[in-house]
């Protein structure tokens, strides 16, 4: 036991974390690449059209994964932060930080494709739906702590602070989301809201998931491969960093 | 516990001294609040529909003015540094100081808001909410901002930045103190939003003086 | 009674010092001397438990710091560049309100009379803006007069007063210290103080 500790302590520091991400990075980009292509092939090929939606709905097959996932590594990234905070280890920091703007991005994407699907569907680019909303408002939690660090020059304060914003953040959400659909629900004649579609497809449903996987996939590369660029910024002085064949040339 | 009202005491007689930072934030409320009807046009139905969510709103903004100098001038002249070194566990100093905030800050708003309500041809019963409806939310307000204003110390841009750190997280609050306003005017009863306005200043007494401290030490160390 | 053992401070990407060992007892005075940069001001910052050393370890009477909290905050009085003197508020209610923050009280007596030894008679009811800079060290200093600590951090404690208010302070430290207190202090003037032992970073 004690000696499976010790083995995750010893990745744990970026040193030992770098020549591990890299060799992973292209695995998860083929991953991504894979299911990619399967889910985007079931969305728009084999997946039945939408009786009462048409074809327009299938944007949901991005809309809905990257709801997802904005959500996701919403939590993900406060409990890196959390680590950070409770255990001391700088790698938390270096991947809460990583993750801020993929998860950015993705907030942003599922609002801009709810839009997409809101216009055919309710004739409006924009409902204060309360998942809308609940999305908008996590999208400026994560402009919020992309800013915060980016204002901070020293890193190790920057991940700390950083930290803590995330945790108050994380604590939030929840509350956010409970209170807008409550204000939705109160309001009910003044906006539409999402009815769930009417008993969902099992290809269809299928094309989610694998498009939710190939999501998964692209973010883990994608941060991964941030995370690799903020070690070497940040230990650029080590001689671990100088040594490096792509930093020697 | 001397300590705290020490704290709170110290930061009343300070807020005294300076009075036209008290009274900035006090006039901007009124001036926003009026403002809206100016925009809008005088109708009396309409005003009285988009009355809770105007105070509301202006009393976020009026909050926020302060926030940026809650510890500022502690942190500036060293006497932050001698709250974190003090026997006193900081916890304590830092909800006094929160106390002192909404003492100078959210109250002034929530006395005020039945004149400005008046504008709005509100009638006894929704004055009454706004004021309870202000009175549990504008301590979560000082609550919450702490936390920004901790960690936005010392920071360039740091203004804009606590801002944009915390009117996001005062949704909730936002929500449930005009909505109980709305849902009294609307004839469903505002208990169901001041309860839960309630149960949140509860969690955030809790929790802010506890992130806000961790913040301050962050900035300090 | 406050050891400290192979400290290391790290400023982003500089090591300011590393390996640093120092002891001081009840009736010594330190010395902290160097280079502007060489981390006097981060040293103290440390061992006043402001902020944590990258490396190393800090007793006080045997215990780390880290774990004694409040009972070495108690003990330890540390003055930083900034006085934490309010400038809207009187010396005299600088001094007690600081004293309440500390979870002591000063009886308004005592802060008079302190105030007084530091020349700051008749102007105790002055908002501290309306004195000049040397005076507002003064308030300072009749802070250190007032709280009960063993032991004194001081950064650069002689910086801004006039001959008779340095005479004033290291008549105070030598009473301090003579009394089995113990202090550590940056200065770039030299001291002569008995029983000082001396850091160069």
């Amino acid at each position: 036991m004690s000696n499976k500790i010790v083995n995750w302590f010893k990745y744990a520091s970026p040193q030992s974390f770098y020549p591990v991400a890299g060799k992973m990075i292209p695995w998860f980009w083929v991953l991504a690449a894979i299911f990619g292509v399967t889910g985007l092939w079931i969305s728009f090929f084999v997946a039945p059209t939408d009786a009462t939606q048409g074809e327009g709905y299938r944007i949901i097959f991005i809309h809905v994964p990257a709801a997802w996932m904005s959500m996701f590594i919403y939590v993900v990234m406060a409990t890196w932060a959390g680590l950070g905070l409770a255990l001391n280890t700088r790698l938390s920091g270096m991947m809460a930080q990583a993750l801020a703007p993929t998860g950015a991005i993705m907030a942003f994407l599922s609002l801009w494709t709810g839009a997409f699907w809101g216009k055919p569907m309710w004739g409006a680019w924009w409902v204060w739906d309360a998942r809308l909303t609940s999305a908008l408002i996590l999208f400026f939690l994560y402009i919020g702590f992309i800013a915060l660090q980016a204002a901070i020059d020293d890193a190790r304060r920057a991940d700390k602070a950083g930290a803590i914003l995330a945790l108050v953040g994380v604590v939030n959400v929840p509350i956010i989301y409970f209170s807008v659909k409550w204000w939705n629900t109160l309001h009910q004649g003044a906006s539409v809201s999402i009815n769930k579609a009417p008993a969902m497809a099992t290809t269809m449903l299928w094309g989610m998931l694998i498009m939710a996987l190939a999501f998964w996939m692209y973010s883990i590369a994608v941060a991964l491969t941030r995370v690799r660029a903020i070690i070497l910024e940040r230990e650029a002085h080590t001689e671990w960093v100088k040594e490096l064949s792509e930093v020697k040339q | 516990m001397s300590a705290v009202f020490a704290i709170i005491r110290r930061d009343l007689l300070l807020a005294m001294r300076r009075k036209s930072e008290v009274l900035t934030a006090l006039f901007f409320f009124i001036i926003v609040v009026s403002l809206f009807p100016l925009g809008i046009g005088p109708e009396p139905a309409l005003l009285r529909k988009i009355a809770p969510g105007i105070l509301w709103v202006a009393a976020l903004l009026a909050t926020m003015l302060g926030l940026a100098r809650l510890f500022a001038p502690d942190h500036a002249d060293g006497t932050l540094e001698q709250m974190v070194l003090s026997p006193t566990p900081l916890g304590l100093l830092i909800a006094g100081k929160i106390a002192a905030h909404w003492i100078t800050t959210g109250l002034p708003l929530v006395l005020l808001a039945p004149v400005l309500g008046i504008q709005f041809d509100l009638d006894s019963g929704a004055q009454g909410i706004l004021v309870v409806s202000l009175l549990l939310g504008t301590p979560l307000l000082s609550l919450i901002g702490a936390i920004g204003a901790a960690l936005t110390l010392g920071l360039r841009g740091g203004g804009v930045l606590l801002s944009l750190l915390v009117l996001p997280l005062y949704v909730p609050t936002l929500i449930f103190g005009a909505g109980a306003v709305e849902a009294y005017i609307s004839g469903t009863g505002a208990g169901g939003h001041l309860s839960l306005l309630a149960a949140l200043l509860v969690l955030g007494g809790f929790f802010a003086p506890w992130a806000t401290t961790a913040a301050l030490r962050i900035a300090l160390e | 009674m406050l050891s400290a053992t192979s400290l290391s401070c790290v400023r982003g990407e500089r090591h300011l010092f590393d390996g640093l060992d120092l002891a001081v007892g009840p009736g010594e005075w330190l010395h902290v001397q160097g280079e502007n940069g060489a981390g006097k001001t981060s040293l103290l910052r440390i061992l006043s438990s402001l902020s944590p050393p990258a490396a190393g370890e800090i007793l006080w009477r045997g215990q780390p710091i880290k774990t004694l909290g409040e009972d070495y905050r108690r003990e330890m009085l540390f003055l930083g560049h900034h006085g934490a003197v309010k400038e809207e508020l009187t010396p005299l209610e600088n001094l007690t309100l600081a004293a309440q923050l500390d979870g002591t009280s000063l009886s308004e007596a005592d802060a008079m009379k302190a105030l007084a030894r530091f020349g700051l008679r008749g102007r105790e009811d002055l908002p501290v803006r309306f004195l000049s800079a040397g005076q507002k060290r003064r308030v300072l200093l009749a802070r250190l007069a007032v709280r009960q600590a063993t032991l004194w951090i001081l950064d650069e404690p002689f910086t801004a007063l006039d001959v008779k208010a340095v005479d004033m302070l290291s008549g105070l430290i030598v009473e301090h210290v003579t009394g089995g207190g113990i202090a550590i202090l940056t200065s770039h003037q030299s001291i002569l103080l008995p029983n000082g032992k001396v850091l160069v970073l």
